[in-house]
This record gives structure tokens, C-alpha cells and sequence, in this order.
């Protein structure tokens, strides 16, 4: 096995409940409106140096206007939790925008490949790393929502993953157990894309929810982009689907189609041909030139979207996702 | 009937998932090997996606373990923690995972490649749920091209916990007992695990290859049954429902 290193072991966010508990207090509870543009939020929610963490399932239920405007504002020495993060991996280690990392499944993108721009800020030593596991991180967000110090789990154990990572182990009190002991994670910023959500932030989502529930209650400030704003009204005739309520959230924007490139459920499918154009530029070494013409040369996820195809690539992905065939070629 | 390997593999795989029981797969072969139970031996298999989905009836391949296929007309969209709770409570028979290389102990590698954690040859995409699942499923089952790189004497780096470095490692370590690495199916053999020793220990050999074939292309020792049997081929009733019915784009059998 590997030695490791004095770097090793690092805690990149601090879970003492109690600091955590201060800040909280102080959060805002108004239910005022709290719509405002991408490049507002990117600019008055995001600092340079900030954690945080993306909702989703790497390119399923994505933040992307987020993503592209953390990269289009140049954010430096972010910290990510690389929590299932595939395409929105991708986009962050395209701009360069983190320097350090709690590694549960990055640079690859799933059967389509791995990715060689995520590669590269991973093996040139650029990102700071350290090893954990989906369910250790999706754990994490729960013990930070729960506002404990850590969460007893059974994962990790005896592997590289571990000596690579930082939680400390435990015995149990009762059962004189070995358990591994996983810290809180408070990000300074979650970034989540909803279906539907209402001015004030009260969220509802479709389908799974990955670990969207507890990321919301564990980030400090919350930005969420929504499918569709919807009527203050509208939450209240189904308050059992609200998954986020609106005092963890800080920003709302709609964005239609937000999660393009990737999929939204119930609404269009992922855009594989546009995801592949992405990898195919990485590994011909026209990174540049695309990050160029899609994010720094575009002035908004609108114009993106245009570039990428449209209402009319949008109503393709929407057949696929509902599994009609036989409409488009 | 002819068959390609990926074929075999998968056949493989789906007759070693037990009827009513639940298992937890990803994408690819192993997705495709639940999927043909379903049709076949296993009509009440219940299967899991660590991204939420639950029982889903999939109506095609996912491309993603979270994508909307993964809950299409399914017993309940959930969430992460929701299914690795479930698999840590115990209520999680098989999974399958996957990765760069594999030791004798089932140790399994997802994270580098080379012997410097810090400047890796090849950094990988890390344990995603392999490590959790591997951990806490009752049986464990790994699919793999076979050859030396991929069978290797020392992984450069244990993402997932096999039986680590022996018999009473995993309990030494921490880990739930009873659970561990169950199959290693290959395109040139099916291998189980000593109880004594809990090394690979070859099961069968799949039509036409030969010992020698397997020893050449595995870079440890391997352990044989003294039953070594000649693998099952795919019958005409899974070849058609494979084909035609899990993977008629060949997305995963046109792999072989």
C-alpha cells in the first residue's frame, strides 16, 4: 500500500457545529423575494477562495448557467466537493477555478470517457486532494444538516481510500465497533437546480433527489436555478413535495433548460453529442478555442443554449426523454 | 448459437442474482446482467441505482447510474443516502463494481495509476460508491476483461475493500461481517473465493480457453477449484432477450 503524506488528512471546512450554529443564527429568515440574475449571485454569493459544493448527479440536474458564470468571473482557489461530479467537474477544472478537493468520483464522466482538462489539474499536482466516497460525502452533508460534528458510518474502512483521507475512527460506545468518524461538511456555497420554485426560494424537485436535500440545509448560502418560477400559491397546494424550504436558500433564478448539457428529469434528456464535442476539444487540444466560443465568448446561459441548438436541440431532448421516437432524425 | 464473450459475461452474471433479492448495479455490463435476470431467472429482482432510483422498469440502457432512466416507472425515486442506507442496514444482497485493476484478494483499484499518490500516471475517477457498496453489500461481484494489467499482484492503490490482506481482515478493519468480494466473472474464466485463504479461486473456464490461457494473462496465482468446470454457454432464450430486448442497440454486447 502507499505511505502516506504529512499533506495528507486535510479538513478543508471546519465542523464544529458550534460555528456553525453562530452562523446560522444570523441567517436571514424574510421570506422576501429573492430573484436575481446568474451574474448577480456568481458575483455577490461567490468569493474567491469560498467551498462548495453542486447539486445533481454530475450531469443529471446540473446548475450549469452557475457552473459557466463561476468560470466566466474567473473565481479563483475555490474548494469543491467532488461529490459525484462529472460535467460540472469538467467545467470548473476547465476554468481552473479550485484548488483543492474532496474526491468521491471526479474527472471521469461515467461510460462517455474521462475527462482529459479535469485530468490534467488532478495529476499536475494543481488540486490539493483528498480521497472520500459518495456515500462518505452524501453522510457528510447529512451530519452538517443535522448540525452534529460527524456521522458514524461503516464505508472506507482498511482501504488507501482511507490512509488518503481525513476522518478520523472511532469505537462505538455500545457495541465496541470500529466506525469511521465523518466530519461535517458546511460548503461555504451549494449551487442546486430545482424544477420548480417560487420567489422566496421554496424548492420542489422531480424525481430523485441525490443528495440535494441535506447539501441545501449544510451550505452557508445556497443558490438554486430553477426550470420554473413558479406562484408563491403553487407551493403551498403541494407542500409535500417541497424538498428545500426558503430560508436555506439565498438567490433564485429561473433558468429554463438550466441543466443543459445534462439531464433534468421529467423534461429533456442529456445532450450526448454536445457533451462528447466537450471531450473530443479536450483531448484535440482545443480546449481553448471551445471555452472561448461556449462560455467566455457567450454572454449568458441564453446564448449558450442558442449556440448549442436551441429551442429546436431542446425539443429533441425533450422526445428523448420521453421516450418518443421516431420524431426527429 | 455463436455469442461473443460480453455475451457470456453477462449471461454469467444474470444467473448469479437470486430471484427477490436487490441489487445495486451501475451502467454497462452489469446493468445489462440485472436486466436480463429480470427477463429470465430473476423476474422479481429488485434493482438499485446509488443515485436514488429504485426498482425502476427500464425501458432502455442508462447512460448514467442517475439519470431518468435509473427511476423510469419505478417503486420510489429516492435519494443517495436512501440507498446506501439500505445496503449499510443490510437489506442489500448483490452489488457489481468496477475498476482499473483487481488483486487475489478482490481488491479493487479505481483511484491512480502509478506509484505516487501525488503525481499519478493516470489519475481515475476515485471510489464513487464502489468503496461504500463493496463494503456494505452482502456479495460483491466484479466484471473484468482479463489480463495481467488488469489482474495484478499489488494494486497502486486499494480504492475498494476485497478481503484486503486475508481471512479476518475486513472484520479487523471495521467492516460488517459476512459481506466481501463473491464473483469475479472475466472473459476467460469465473472465479470465487477461498473460504480458508480468501484468494481467487477459478470456478470454471468458459468454452475454448484453457488453464494456461488464464494463468497467462493473470499476474498473480491463482487458486483452482478441484471441480474446475467448463462455463454454461448462453442458451438461445437468453442470446434473443439479450439482444433483443435488454441491448438492441448492442450499446454493451457490440463492446466485445
Amino acid at each position: 500500500m502507499l505511505r502516506a503524506t504529512s499533506t495528507d488528512g486535510a479538513l478543508f471546512v471546519n465542523p464544529d457545529p458550534d460555528e456553525a450554529r453562530e452562523f446560522f443564527r444570523r441567517k436571514s429568515r424574510k421570506m422576501v423575494n429573492k430573484v436575481m440574475t446568474v451574474k448577480e449571485a456568481v458575483r455577490e454569493l461567490v468569493h474567491d477562495g469560498d467551498y462548495i459544493a453542486v447539486g445533481g448527479f454530475g450531469a443529471i440536474r446540473i446548475p450549469t448557467a452557475v457552473l459557466h458564470e463561476i468560470v466566466r468571473q474567473r473565481k479563483k482557489h475555490l474548494g469543491l466537493s467532488g461529490h459525484t461530479a462529472t460535467h460540472d467537474c469538467q467545467i470548473l477544472a476547465a476554468g481552473e477555478c479550485f484548488d483543492r478537493c474532496d474526491i468521491a468520483y471526479v474527472v471521469g464522466l461515467e461510460a462517455r470517457g474521462l475527462s482529459m482538462a479535469s485530468r490534467r489539474v488532478f495529476e499536475r499536482g494543481m488540486v490539493k486532494a483528498v480521497e472520500w466516497t459518495n456515500a462518505a460525502l452524501a453522510w457528510r452533508y447529512k451530519a452538517a444538516a443535522m448540525g452534529i460534528p460527524f456521522i458514524p458510518a461503516r464505508v472506507m474502512l482498511g482501504t488507501d481510500t482511507a490512509k488518503y483521507s481525513s476522518f478520523k475512527e472511532i469505537e462505538c460506545p455500545y457495541t465496541k465497533i470500529k466506525l469511521a468518524a465523518l466530519p461535517a461538511l458546511y460548503p461555504d456555497v451549494g449551487i442546486i437546480h430545482v424544477h420548480r420554485s417560487d420567489v422566496y426560494g421554496n424548492c420542489q424537485i422531480d424525481g430523485i433527489k441525490i443528495s440535494d436535500e441535506d447539501i441545501a440545509r449544510a451550505s452557508k448560502r445556497v443558490i438554486i436555478t430553477t426550470e420554473r418560477l413558479v406562484p408563491h400559491d403553487d407551493i403551498r397546494q403541494n407542500p409535500e413535495c417541497t424538498v428545500i424550504p426558503y430560508y436555506c436558500v439565498d438567490a433564485v433564478i429561473e433558468v429554463p433548460y438550466g441543466s443543459y448539457p445534462g439531464n433534468m428529469p421529467y423534461e429533456y434528456y442529456s445532450d450526448e453529442e454536445h457533451l462528447n464535442e466537450w471531450l473530443t476539444a479536450e483531448r484535440e487540444g482545443r480546449l481553448d478555442e471551445f471555452l472561448e466560443q461556449y462560455i467566455y465568448g457567450t454572454e449568458d446561459f441564453y446564448e449558450y443554449l442558442q449556440l448549442c441548438g436551441g429551442l429546436k436541440k431542446i425539443t429533441q431532448l425533450r422526445n428523448q426523454e420521453f421516450l418518443i421516437e421516431g420524431i426527429y432524425t | 448459437m455463436s455469442y461473443n464473450r460480453m455475451e457470456l459475461m453477462i449471461c454469467v452474471a444474470a444467473r448469479n442474482l437470486e430471484d427477490e433479492s436487490i441489487v445495486v448495479v451501475g451502467t454497462g455490463a452489469p446493468c445489462a446482467a440485472a436486466m436480463l435476470a429480470q427477463k429470465t431467472s430473476a423476474p422479481n429482482l429488485t434493482v438499485f441505482f446509488e443515485a436514488g432510483g429504485m426498482g425502476p422498469q427500464l425501458p432502455s440502457m442508462p447512460i448514467s447510474v442517475g439519470d431518468s432512466r435509473t427511476f423510469h416507472k419505478a417503486l420510489a425515486a429516492s435519494s443517495m443516502p436512501e440507498v446506501m442506507e439500505t445496503c449499510q442496514r443490510g437489506m442489500v444482497d448483490y452489488t457489481f463494481i468496477g475498476g482499473a485493476q483487481i488483486d487475489m484478494y478482490g481488491n479493487v483499484n479505481s483511484t491512480i495509476i502509478g506509484s505516487d499518490y501525488h503525481a499519478p500516471k493516470v489519475r481515475l475517477p476515485g471510489s464513487g460508491g464502489a468503496n461504500d457498496l463493496a463494503s456494505l453489500c452482502w456479495r460483491t461481484m466484479v466484471m473484468t476483461q482479463h489480463t495481467r494489467r488488469r489482474l495484478v499482484e499489488k494494486c497502486d492503490f486499494i480504492t475498494t475493500p476485497g478481503y484486503l490482506t486475508g481471512p479476518g481482515a475486513r472484520e479487523a478493519a471495521g467492516l460488517p461481517a459476512g459481506t466481501g468480494p463473491y464473483k469475479v466473472i472475466t472473459d476467460l474464466c469465473v472465479a470465487g473465493f477461498d473460504e480458508e485463504t480468501c484468494r481467487m479461486k477459478v470456478e470454471s473456464v468458459h468454452p475454448g480457453v484453457t488453464r494456461k490461457d488464464v494463468e497467462e494473462n493473470t499476474s498473480f496465482e491463482l487458486l483452482w477449484d478441484d471441480n474446475l468446470g467448463i462455463t454454461e454457454p448462453p442458451n438461445e432464450e437468453e442470446l434473443r432477450i439479450l439482444r433483443n430486448e435488454v441491448d438492441p442497440y448492442r450499446y454493451i454486447i457490440g463492446r466485445a
